[in-house]
């Protein structure tokens, strides 16, 4: 691989030794996947941050880092609220390591945002290089935003981080970015809002290809559900949709995939069961600003009967006070920095409703309950019943 | 009589060890114990076999990214294995190699078949090269 003359003092050691660990796991990966080169990045999402995933081991690798990282980076959610962990039933001893591994990343200079929505902190442009290594997140900055990046590893993403920089190859490369399979969604114009079903249903189809679809006008919002959903019932780092994501309306855009799937009405029917559920989780990824003020006007004048938590990153929590004040005042809460698959909150519940297709394929293992899926509206319905 | 196998090397050092093979991928993440370096995936060929100072040959890693800080805790514990040989490398394997400072060769010219495990052999990551004594 090509390294210019400072990263290849870098990689001597001349900058120390945390920087030279960092190149070589990026000189590393390089050799691994055939990159040429390393291309310059605008930010860093680095997973690995609840310490339910990367536990004493992974605390201890990070206490031990001496560098600072050269571009805005944040984290992925953590395992709990920062401030008031207690008020959604958080485990002193689980609070206290987690507070160990948000100091260890602090120290490094990374942002204690802590989101699986980072593009709406308004770091990230079109065409912008990135190593991000959240799934929906790096599922909607391929595909909404037009940005590049792979879905980096925790360790990976920091070394990019401190760096500065990532190996050029995947889908940092245009020709690696066509649609592979078509994807037509039954009846598409019926299903605006059931995007998340459509994405579960979608990913189990197409595992790890990069699909396009032709039929559907979802919104930013929607787009971002079909995208956590495609990421997590399989492996999609980036769609198109044809018209509506931006590389879709680049004339050297070549949509021409030979093979065509459908997503049948009757299969996303079959995801929307009637069951019992005792409590309600939405935000999953995090709730956009338009999703919280949907969801205040929902919940207007209602009380809830269930626990009703909604996840959204702390920024966005708090640049929309209002909504925010009137979501609570139905008994709901707007929970910030974790999420319903990071954190141990949800796993005393036996059904958890929610409204992603992200959430609806993680939770039975990741939290141990049964799940159900619904739209908005019938979350509300289900949670003031 | 020795021989040298060419491959390419991903991290850095050198390491000797007994060769213990894997006709299966590994997953350090709950597949190894990350105190002893005791393999303790259930139906793995390699389960209650110790990797502790030994040139471990496995095709790829899998499972969990979370795999890499377990290849660490094994260098702090003193369990972790001499060298690793893969036949292709991935990002788990990779970057634990790495930050555990284990010596990592994959794609090897000519295959371990023949090479019993037990026998002597030096991997240099920094030559890609696997000595066999």
């Amino acid at each position: 691989m090509n390294l210019d003359k400072e990263d290849e003092m870098i990689l001597a050691g001349e900058y120390g030794e945390t920087r030279q660990k960092m190149m070589e796991i990026l000189v590393a990966l390089g050799k691994v996947f055939g990159a040429e080169s390393l291309v310059p990045i605008t930010s860093a999402q680095i997973s690995g941050a609840s310490y339910k995933t990367i536990g004493k081991w992974g605390l201890e690798w990070l206490s031990n880092l001496d560098a600072k990282v050269a571009v805005p980076s944040v984290l992925n959610p953590i395992g709990m609220p920062r401030e008031n962990w207690q008020d959604i039933g958080i485990p002193k001893d689980f609070a206290d390591s987690q507070n160990e591994v948000i100091a260890a990343y602090k120290r490094l200079g990374i942002r204690l945002e802590c989101t699986c929505t980072p593009y709406y902190l308004n770091i990230t442009n079109y065409g912008d290089h990135l190593a991000w290594s959240e799934s929906s997140a790096v599922s909607y900055a391929n595909s909404v935003l037009g940005a590049r990046t792979n879905r980096e590893g925790g360790p990976s993403a920091l070394a990019a981080a401190m760096i500065g920089k990532t190996p050029n190859y995947g889908l940092h490369l245009f020709e690696n970015r066509m649609p592979q399979v078509a994807v037509e969604v039954e009846a598409g114009a019926k299903y605006a809002n059931h995007f998340g079903a459509v994405g579960y249903l979608a990913g189990k189809l197409v595992g790890n290809r990069i699909p396009l679809f032709t039929n559907i006008r979802p919104s930013r919002d929607q787009l971002k559900a079909m995208g956590a959903a495609m990421a997590a019932s399989g492996a999609v780092a980036l769609y198109h949709v044809k018209g509506i994501t931006p590389e879709t309306r680049l004339p050297t855009f070549k949509a021409v995939p030979s093979e065509t799937i459908t997503i049948e009405k009757s299969d996303i029917d079959e995801l929307f069961k009637e069951v019992d559920v005792d409590a309600v989780a939405v935000g999953c990824p995090h709730c956009s600003p338009d999703e919280l003020a949907k969801l205040a006007e929902l919940l207007d004048g209602k009380k809830v009967t269930k626990t009703f938590y909604v996840f959204a990153a702390k920024g966005v929590k708090s640049a929309n006070p209002e909504y925010v004040a009137k979501i609570e005042k139905s008994g709901a809460k707007v929970v910030e920095d974790t999420c319903i698959v990071v954190s141990p909150a949800m796993d005393k519940f036996d059904t958890v409703m929610v409204n992603s297709g992200k959430a609806f394929a993680y939770v039975p293992n990741m939290c141990g309950c049964n799940v159900r899926i619904g739209t908005t509206e019938e979350c509300v319905d289900a949670a003031t019943k | 009589m020795s021989f040298t196998i060419q491959g390419r090397g991903i991290s850095k050092g050198a390491g000797t060890g007994a060769l213990l093979k894997s006709r299966e991928p590994i997953s350090f993440l709950s597949g190894v114990n990350p105190d002893t370096g005791v393999v303790i995936e259930k139906g793995h060929p390699l389960e209650n076999q110790c990797i502790a100072g030994k040139v471990l040959a496995f095709p790829y890693g899998k499972g969990s990214t979370v795999g890499s800080y377990i290849m660490y805790a094994l260098r702090r514990n003193n369990a972790a294995p001499s060298a690793i040989i893969n036949d292709t490398a991935e990002t788990i394997i990779a970057t634990g190699a790495i930050i555990g400072d284990i010596p990592l060769v994959d794609s090897l010219s000519q295959s371990l078949d023949d090479v019993a495990d037990g026998t002597v052999v030096t991997v240099d990551a920094d030559s890609g090269t696997v000595t066999v004594e």
